[in-house]
């Protein structure tokens, strides 16, 4: 364990992390020493997708990044989405279409199309499976979390026209 | 008789009919208010779970507390000679190491037989086994700390053949004897001889429940050190709680247990994993202990879908009347008992199929090996049954010159007719509906001629060549057993609480993500007539709800609530008579007013129940069933539900490689409660029923798992995802509360001989195995 300490940047909120062991993950450092246990863990080897977060831009599998090297990059998480505590749509859709049921894949899977949407805003059905095949749901059968997806595409395209 | 059909990618949106009448409410008012029965009511843990403020089990935290860790067994099969944890001790940050000999109660723990060590104390029976336990101040600390035990093993040739657990060519590895059970079915004519007879030998592979929420849980010791608090992500809190309890040593009434939030099971989380190490380091330590089980440890941890190898001779007159079954069946149940013995009884008195047959001879084995134990996953033993019985009829199908589903109809059965064990089928048994309103189902479009690679065989590997793809259609129907069998009472209880209009609701049930919570919240709107319901925590401050397994808490939890609402609307009405000078028995529930139904009073709910409080609590029990008797014959299931599956592949017969593009589906419901929910469970059990056909298994080499990683262990991803289109048969089941049946496990069940009668049938081969690997299709039989 080492006395030293290194900065993150979270959501927009600076954080220093003291007396940390180096080899721990973004994911353990987020979940166990921020306070933030929005990002799951299920798989540590970067399959699942649980951990998503986006990093300067960037989707990435919090449980595969050494926290310790991420001090110059912005990290948004999924409590970091929306800053007032209202849902956003992604959010919202997925519950209105059944997208969540154990819930556990839901904010990686959360993260992860906010991050599709930002990139390519009129994603087809196909890309939208492309997407998120990163992401594994053991419960839905992803016909729901499809659904979801749709919806939001739908509506933002509804809003922009 | 009505029935919702819904395209899967319609089911959901704005202005489609799902969340309208079912047509068998009784009351018109409630039948469509929102949020009742009926409806798609939103699940009340759905946003916090969308916005990563939940609270699953390993998100618990508290001050002071230390990180646990487990130290397994790296041999499937080995004597303990020598423990040394002197080691493990010395390391700064390490508070305890605790092993067998710091068990302060029973040694044992088991769901059926309590034969499963908590700690191996003389034996290691299986490659992963827990030795000791160690707490410290950091997961990696803990992580040194077990490299830093000793263990001397004398390591002995493991048990890995379930055929010589069998035959006593070994000696007994446990105790209790290498048969865990055996079961036979004699029924009617033992000598007959089919003008028709097909027979194959078929074989199952180990699946993993693969839920995403890892085991993990907190432990808090309380009572001066004589009880402890459990923070855990389970299926059944009360079981949990006594085989804890046993282990402690303490009284049941000092092991309280919470429900963690739960991140998926599917039968995985039946069995106790971290609970008894966790909570003892917690009394050993007298702090806080947070457990958490990696990917490759959850693999180690808990229970797997049974291996099988399930033998079948079907006779059949020439026209394709099934007239008699034969059948072998051996599951391997790995170390230990767990559930095997009652996954074996489901195996054997399932293994005729959703098919009227007079006559029977069936010989089943669960057996004891130093592979990883096995016990309950979705479909629990009837997966490994219909397998083999649904790869039958297509066999049978082909002798008759008959098509699949003919051969299916010709055979399905009704309510009324009989099950191999002399039991009656009393349930809606609407078989032939589910076949036919399958069969209607449109078919998918062809493939394009210049199709997008990731639409094709192999996806975004781009291997497959449009030129070599070809297509097959495959069946499977599937009869479900709903609830415990045997003469076994799995009871559930709940309360109701009401006052100013808003009820609360407290109950035992474990929520895993069927949405159990939704469900009952409905059952509260429409009763009672209220918007508001409130949930209690889901803990062991009431009495059991029996375990979220079988395709039971709809039926006897949403028994439990609606018992529960409805002693609290006695009430209610007796206190609004009372004022009024009316009967009560004029009183109904309109909305959210109560009304008098020969007269013109009207008054809301909130304002009835104003300054006024009902408490009343439920026990539902399901009727009595009973044991089999030697010639396995008995009353012993509760009720039964049936699905059809219909599975459309497309498949590279060079490359091995396999698309599954459409699963079409009729699944008998008995009412539908919230569409979305519904759609939800069928939808998730296709998915985990292909895994089971194309991809998923737990690969063992001499007892020691080859693939304990997402890496390696293969899920279905949103790319495997086929197409489904699901109907939903309405027929209410009149044995239950709700008149609905469960609908958790039959999704998962007859999709997968539907997946693989499919590929059979695009690439001729026989595919006896499931999964069907790459090399099957390309060199297999």
């Amino acid at each position: 364990m080492s006395n030293e300490f290194y900065r993150l940047r979270v959501n927009g909120v600076d954080h220093e992390i003291r007396d940390a062991w180096t080899g721990e993950s973004l994911l353990y450092v987020l979940r166990e020493r921020l306070g933030l246990p929005g990002t799951k863990g299920a798989c540590e080897q970067g399959e699942c997708g649980s951990c998503t977060v986006i990093m300067d831009g960037e989707a990435v599998c919090s449980c595969l990044v050494m926290a310790a090297t991420a001090v110059d990059a912005d990290i948004v998480t999924v409590e970091g989405l929306a800053n007032d505590g209202e849902p956003t749509d992604v959010q919202q859709s997925f519950v209105n279409a059944g997208g969540v049921q154990c819930g556990f894949c839901t904010p990686g899977l959360i993260v992860a199309v906010h991050h599709l949407l930002d990139r390519n805003p009129t994603p087809t059905d196909l890309e939208v499976k492309e997407a998120i095949s990163g992401n594994i749901c053991r419960c839905t059968g992803y016909g729901r979390i499809f659904e979801a997806v749709r919806q939001v595409r739908d509506a933002r395209a509804a809003d922009a026209s | 008789m009505r029935e919702r059909q819904m395209r899967a990618d319609m089911a959901t949106s704005p202005n489609t009919t799902i969340s309208a009448s079912t047509g068998t409410t009784t009351d018109r008012s409630t039948r469509s208010r929102h949020g009742a029965l009926g409806t798609s009511a939103l699940r009340p843990d759905g946003l916090p779970k969308a916005q990563g403020r939940f609270a699953f089990s390993s998100d618990a935290w508290a001050d002071n507390m230390l990180w646990g860790a487990t130290l397994r067994s790296p041999h499937p099969y080995a004597r303990i000679v020598r423990i040394d944890t002197s080691g493990a001790l010395a390391i700064n940050g390490v508070s305890a190491v605790v092993t067998a000999d710091d068990v302060p109660g029973k040694l044992t723990y088991g769901l059926i037989a309590s034969d499963q060590p908590v700690f191996a104390r003389d034996y290691v029976r299986y490659a992963g086994e827990p030795v000791a336990a160690v707490a410290a101040d950091h997961p990696e600390t803990a992580r040194r700390a077990l490299e830093a035990i000793v263990v001397d093993y004398e390591v002995l040739t493991p048990l890995t053949d379930a055929e010589a657990a069998i035959d006593l060519t070994r000696a007994a590895i446990h105790p209790d004897g290498n048969v865990i059970r055996r079961q036979r079915i004699v029924r009617g004519d033992q000598h007959l001889v089919g003008e028709i007879v097909v027979e194959g030998t078929y074989e199952i592979g180990m699946q993993d429940q693969a839920f995403l929420g890892l085991e993990a849980a907190l432990a808090l010791p309380d009572d001066d050190g004589h009880g402890v608090e459990l923070f855990v992500a389970t299926q059944w809190l009360h079981e949990d709680q006594k085989q804890i309890a046993a282990c402690l040593n303490l009284d049941p009434s000092r092991v309280r247990l919470t429900l963690g939030g739960v991140g998926g099971a599917f039968g995985g989380r039946e069995d106790i994993s971290l609970q008894v190490h966790c909570c003892l380091l917690a009394l050993v330590t007298k702090r806080p202990i947070k457990m958490q089980y990696g990917r490759e440890e959850s693999f180690y941890g808990h229970i797997h879908r049974h291996p099988a190898t399930i033998f079948m001779r079907h006779h059949a007159d020439r026209d394709g009347t099934l007239r008699r079954v034969e059948s072998r069946l051996v599951l391997d149940g790995g170390a230990y008992a767990s559930t095997s013995s009652a996954v074996l009884i489901n195996a054997v008195t399932h293994v005729q199929g959703p098919y009227r047959c007079e006559n029977a001879t069936v010989d089943g084995y669960a057996v004891r090996t130093n592979n990883p134990p096995c016990g309950a996953m979705r479909g629990f033993g009837v997966v490994q049954a219909c397998f083999a019985h649904e790869s039958q009829m297509d066999k049978l199908a082909a002798a008759c010159g008959l098509s699949p589903v003919d051969i299916r109809l010709k055979n399905a059965m009704r309510t009324g007719d009989k099950l191999i064990t002399g039991q009656v089928v009393e349930s809606v048994a609407p078989v032939e509906r589910c076949i036919r309103e399958t069969a209607a189902l449109p078919m998918p479009e062809a493939l394009a001629v210049a199709p997008d690679p990731l639409e094709i065989p192999g996806g975004s590997g781009l291997t497959a060549q449009r030129a070599n793809i070809r297509r097959g259609v495959g069946w499977g129907v599937s009869i479900k057993n709903l609830m415990y069998s045997e003469g076994f009472d799995d009871y559930a209880t709940a309360r109701c609480h009401l006052a100013n209009g808003v009820a609360t609701l407290q109950f035992a049930t474990a929520e895993v993500g069927q949405g159990f919570v939704v469900l009952a919240q409905q059952i509260a709107r429409s009763v009672l007539g209220v918007d508001t319901v409130l949930l209690e925590p889901i803990s062991t401050d009431i009495g059991s709800a029996g375990s979220t397994s079988a395709s039971r808490q709809t039926w006897m939890s949403g028994g439990a609530v609606d018992g529960a609402c409805r002693l609290v609307r006695e009430r209610l009405f007796a206190a609004v008579a009372g004022q009024h000078g009316l009967d009560p028995l004029r009183l109904a529930i309109d909305g959210t007013d109560v009304v008098d139904t020969l007269g013109s009073l009207r008054i809301s709910v909130t304002d009835a129940s104003r300054g006024l409080s009902f408490d009343e609590t439920f026990e539902h029990h399901h009727r009595k069933t009973e044991e089999l008797d030697e010639n396995g014959q008995g009353n012993c299931h509760v009720a039964f539900a049936f699905v059809a599956h219909r599975a459309v592949v497309d498949v590279d017969p060079e490359l091995g490689l396999v698309k599954v593009v459409q699963v079409a589906t009729a699944q008998d419901v008995g009412r539908v409660l919230n569409p979305l929910a519904a759609i939800g469970q069928i939808e998730g059990g296709i998915a985990q029923g292909l895994g089971l056909a194309v991809m998923e298994e737990i690969v063992l080499r001499d007892g020691k798992m080859r693939n304990p990683s997402f890496t390696d262990y293969l899920l279905p991803t949103a790319l495997d995802a086929p197409d489904v289109i699901a109907t939903m048969i309405e027929e209410p089941e009149p044995q239950a509360p709700l008149g609905a049946k469960g609908i958790g496990e039959p999704p998962c069940i007859s999709v997968t001989p539907a997946i693989v009668a499919a590929i059979r049938a695009a690439t001729g081969r026989e595919l006896p195995r499931t999964p069907v690997r790459p090399y099957d299709i390309v060199f297999g039989p």
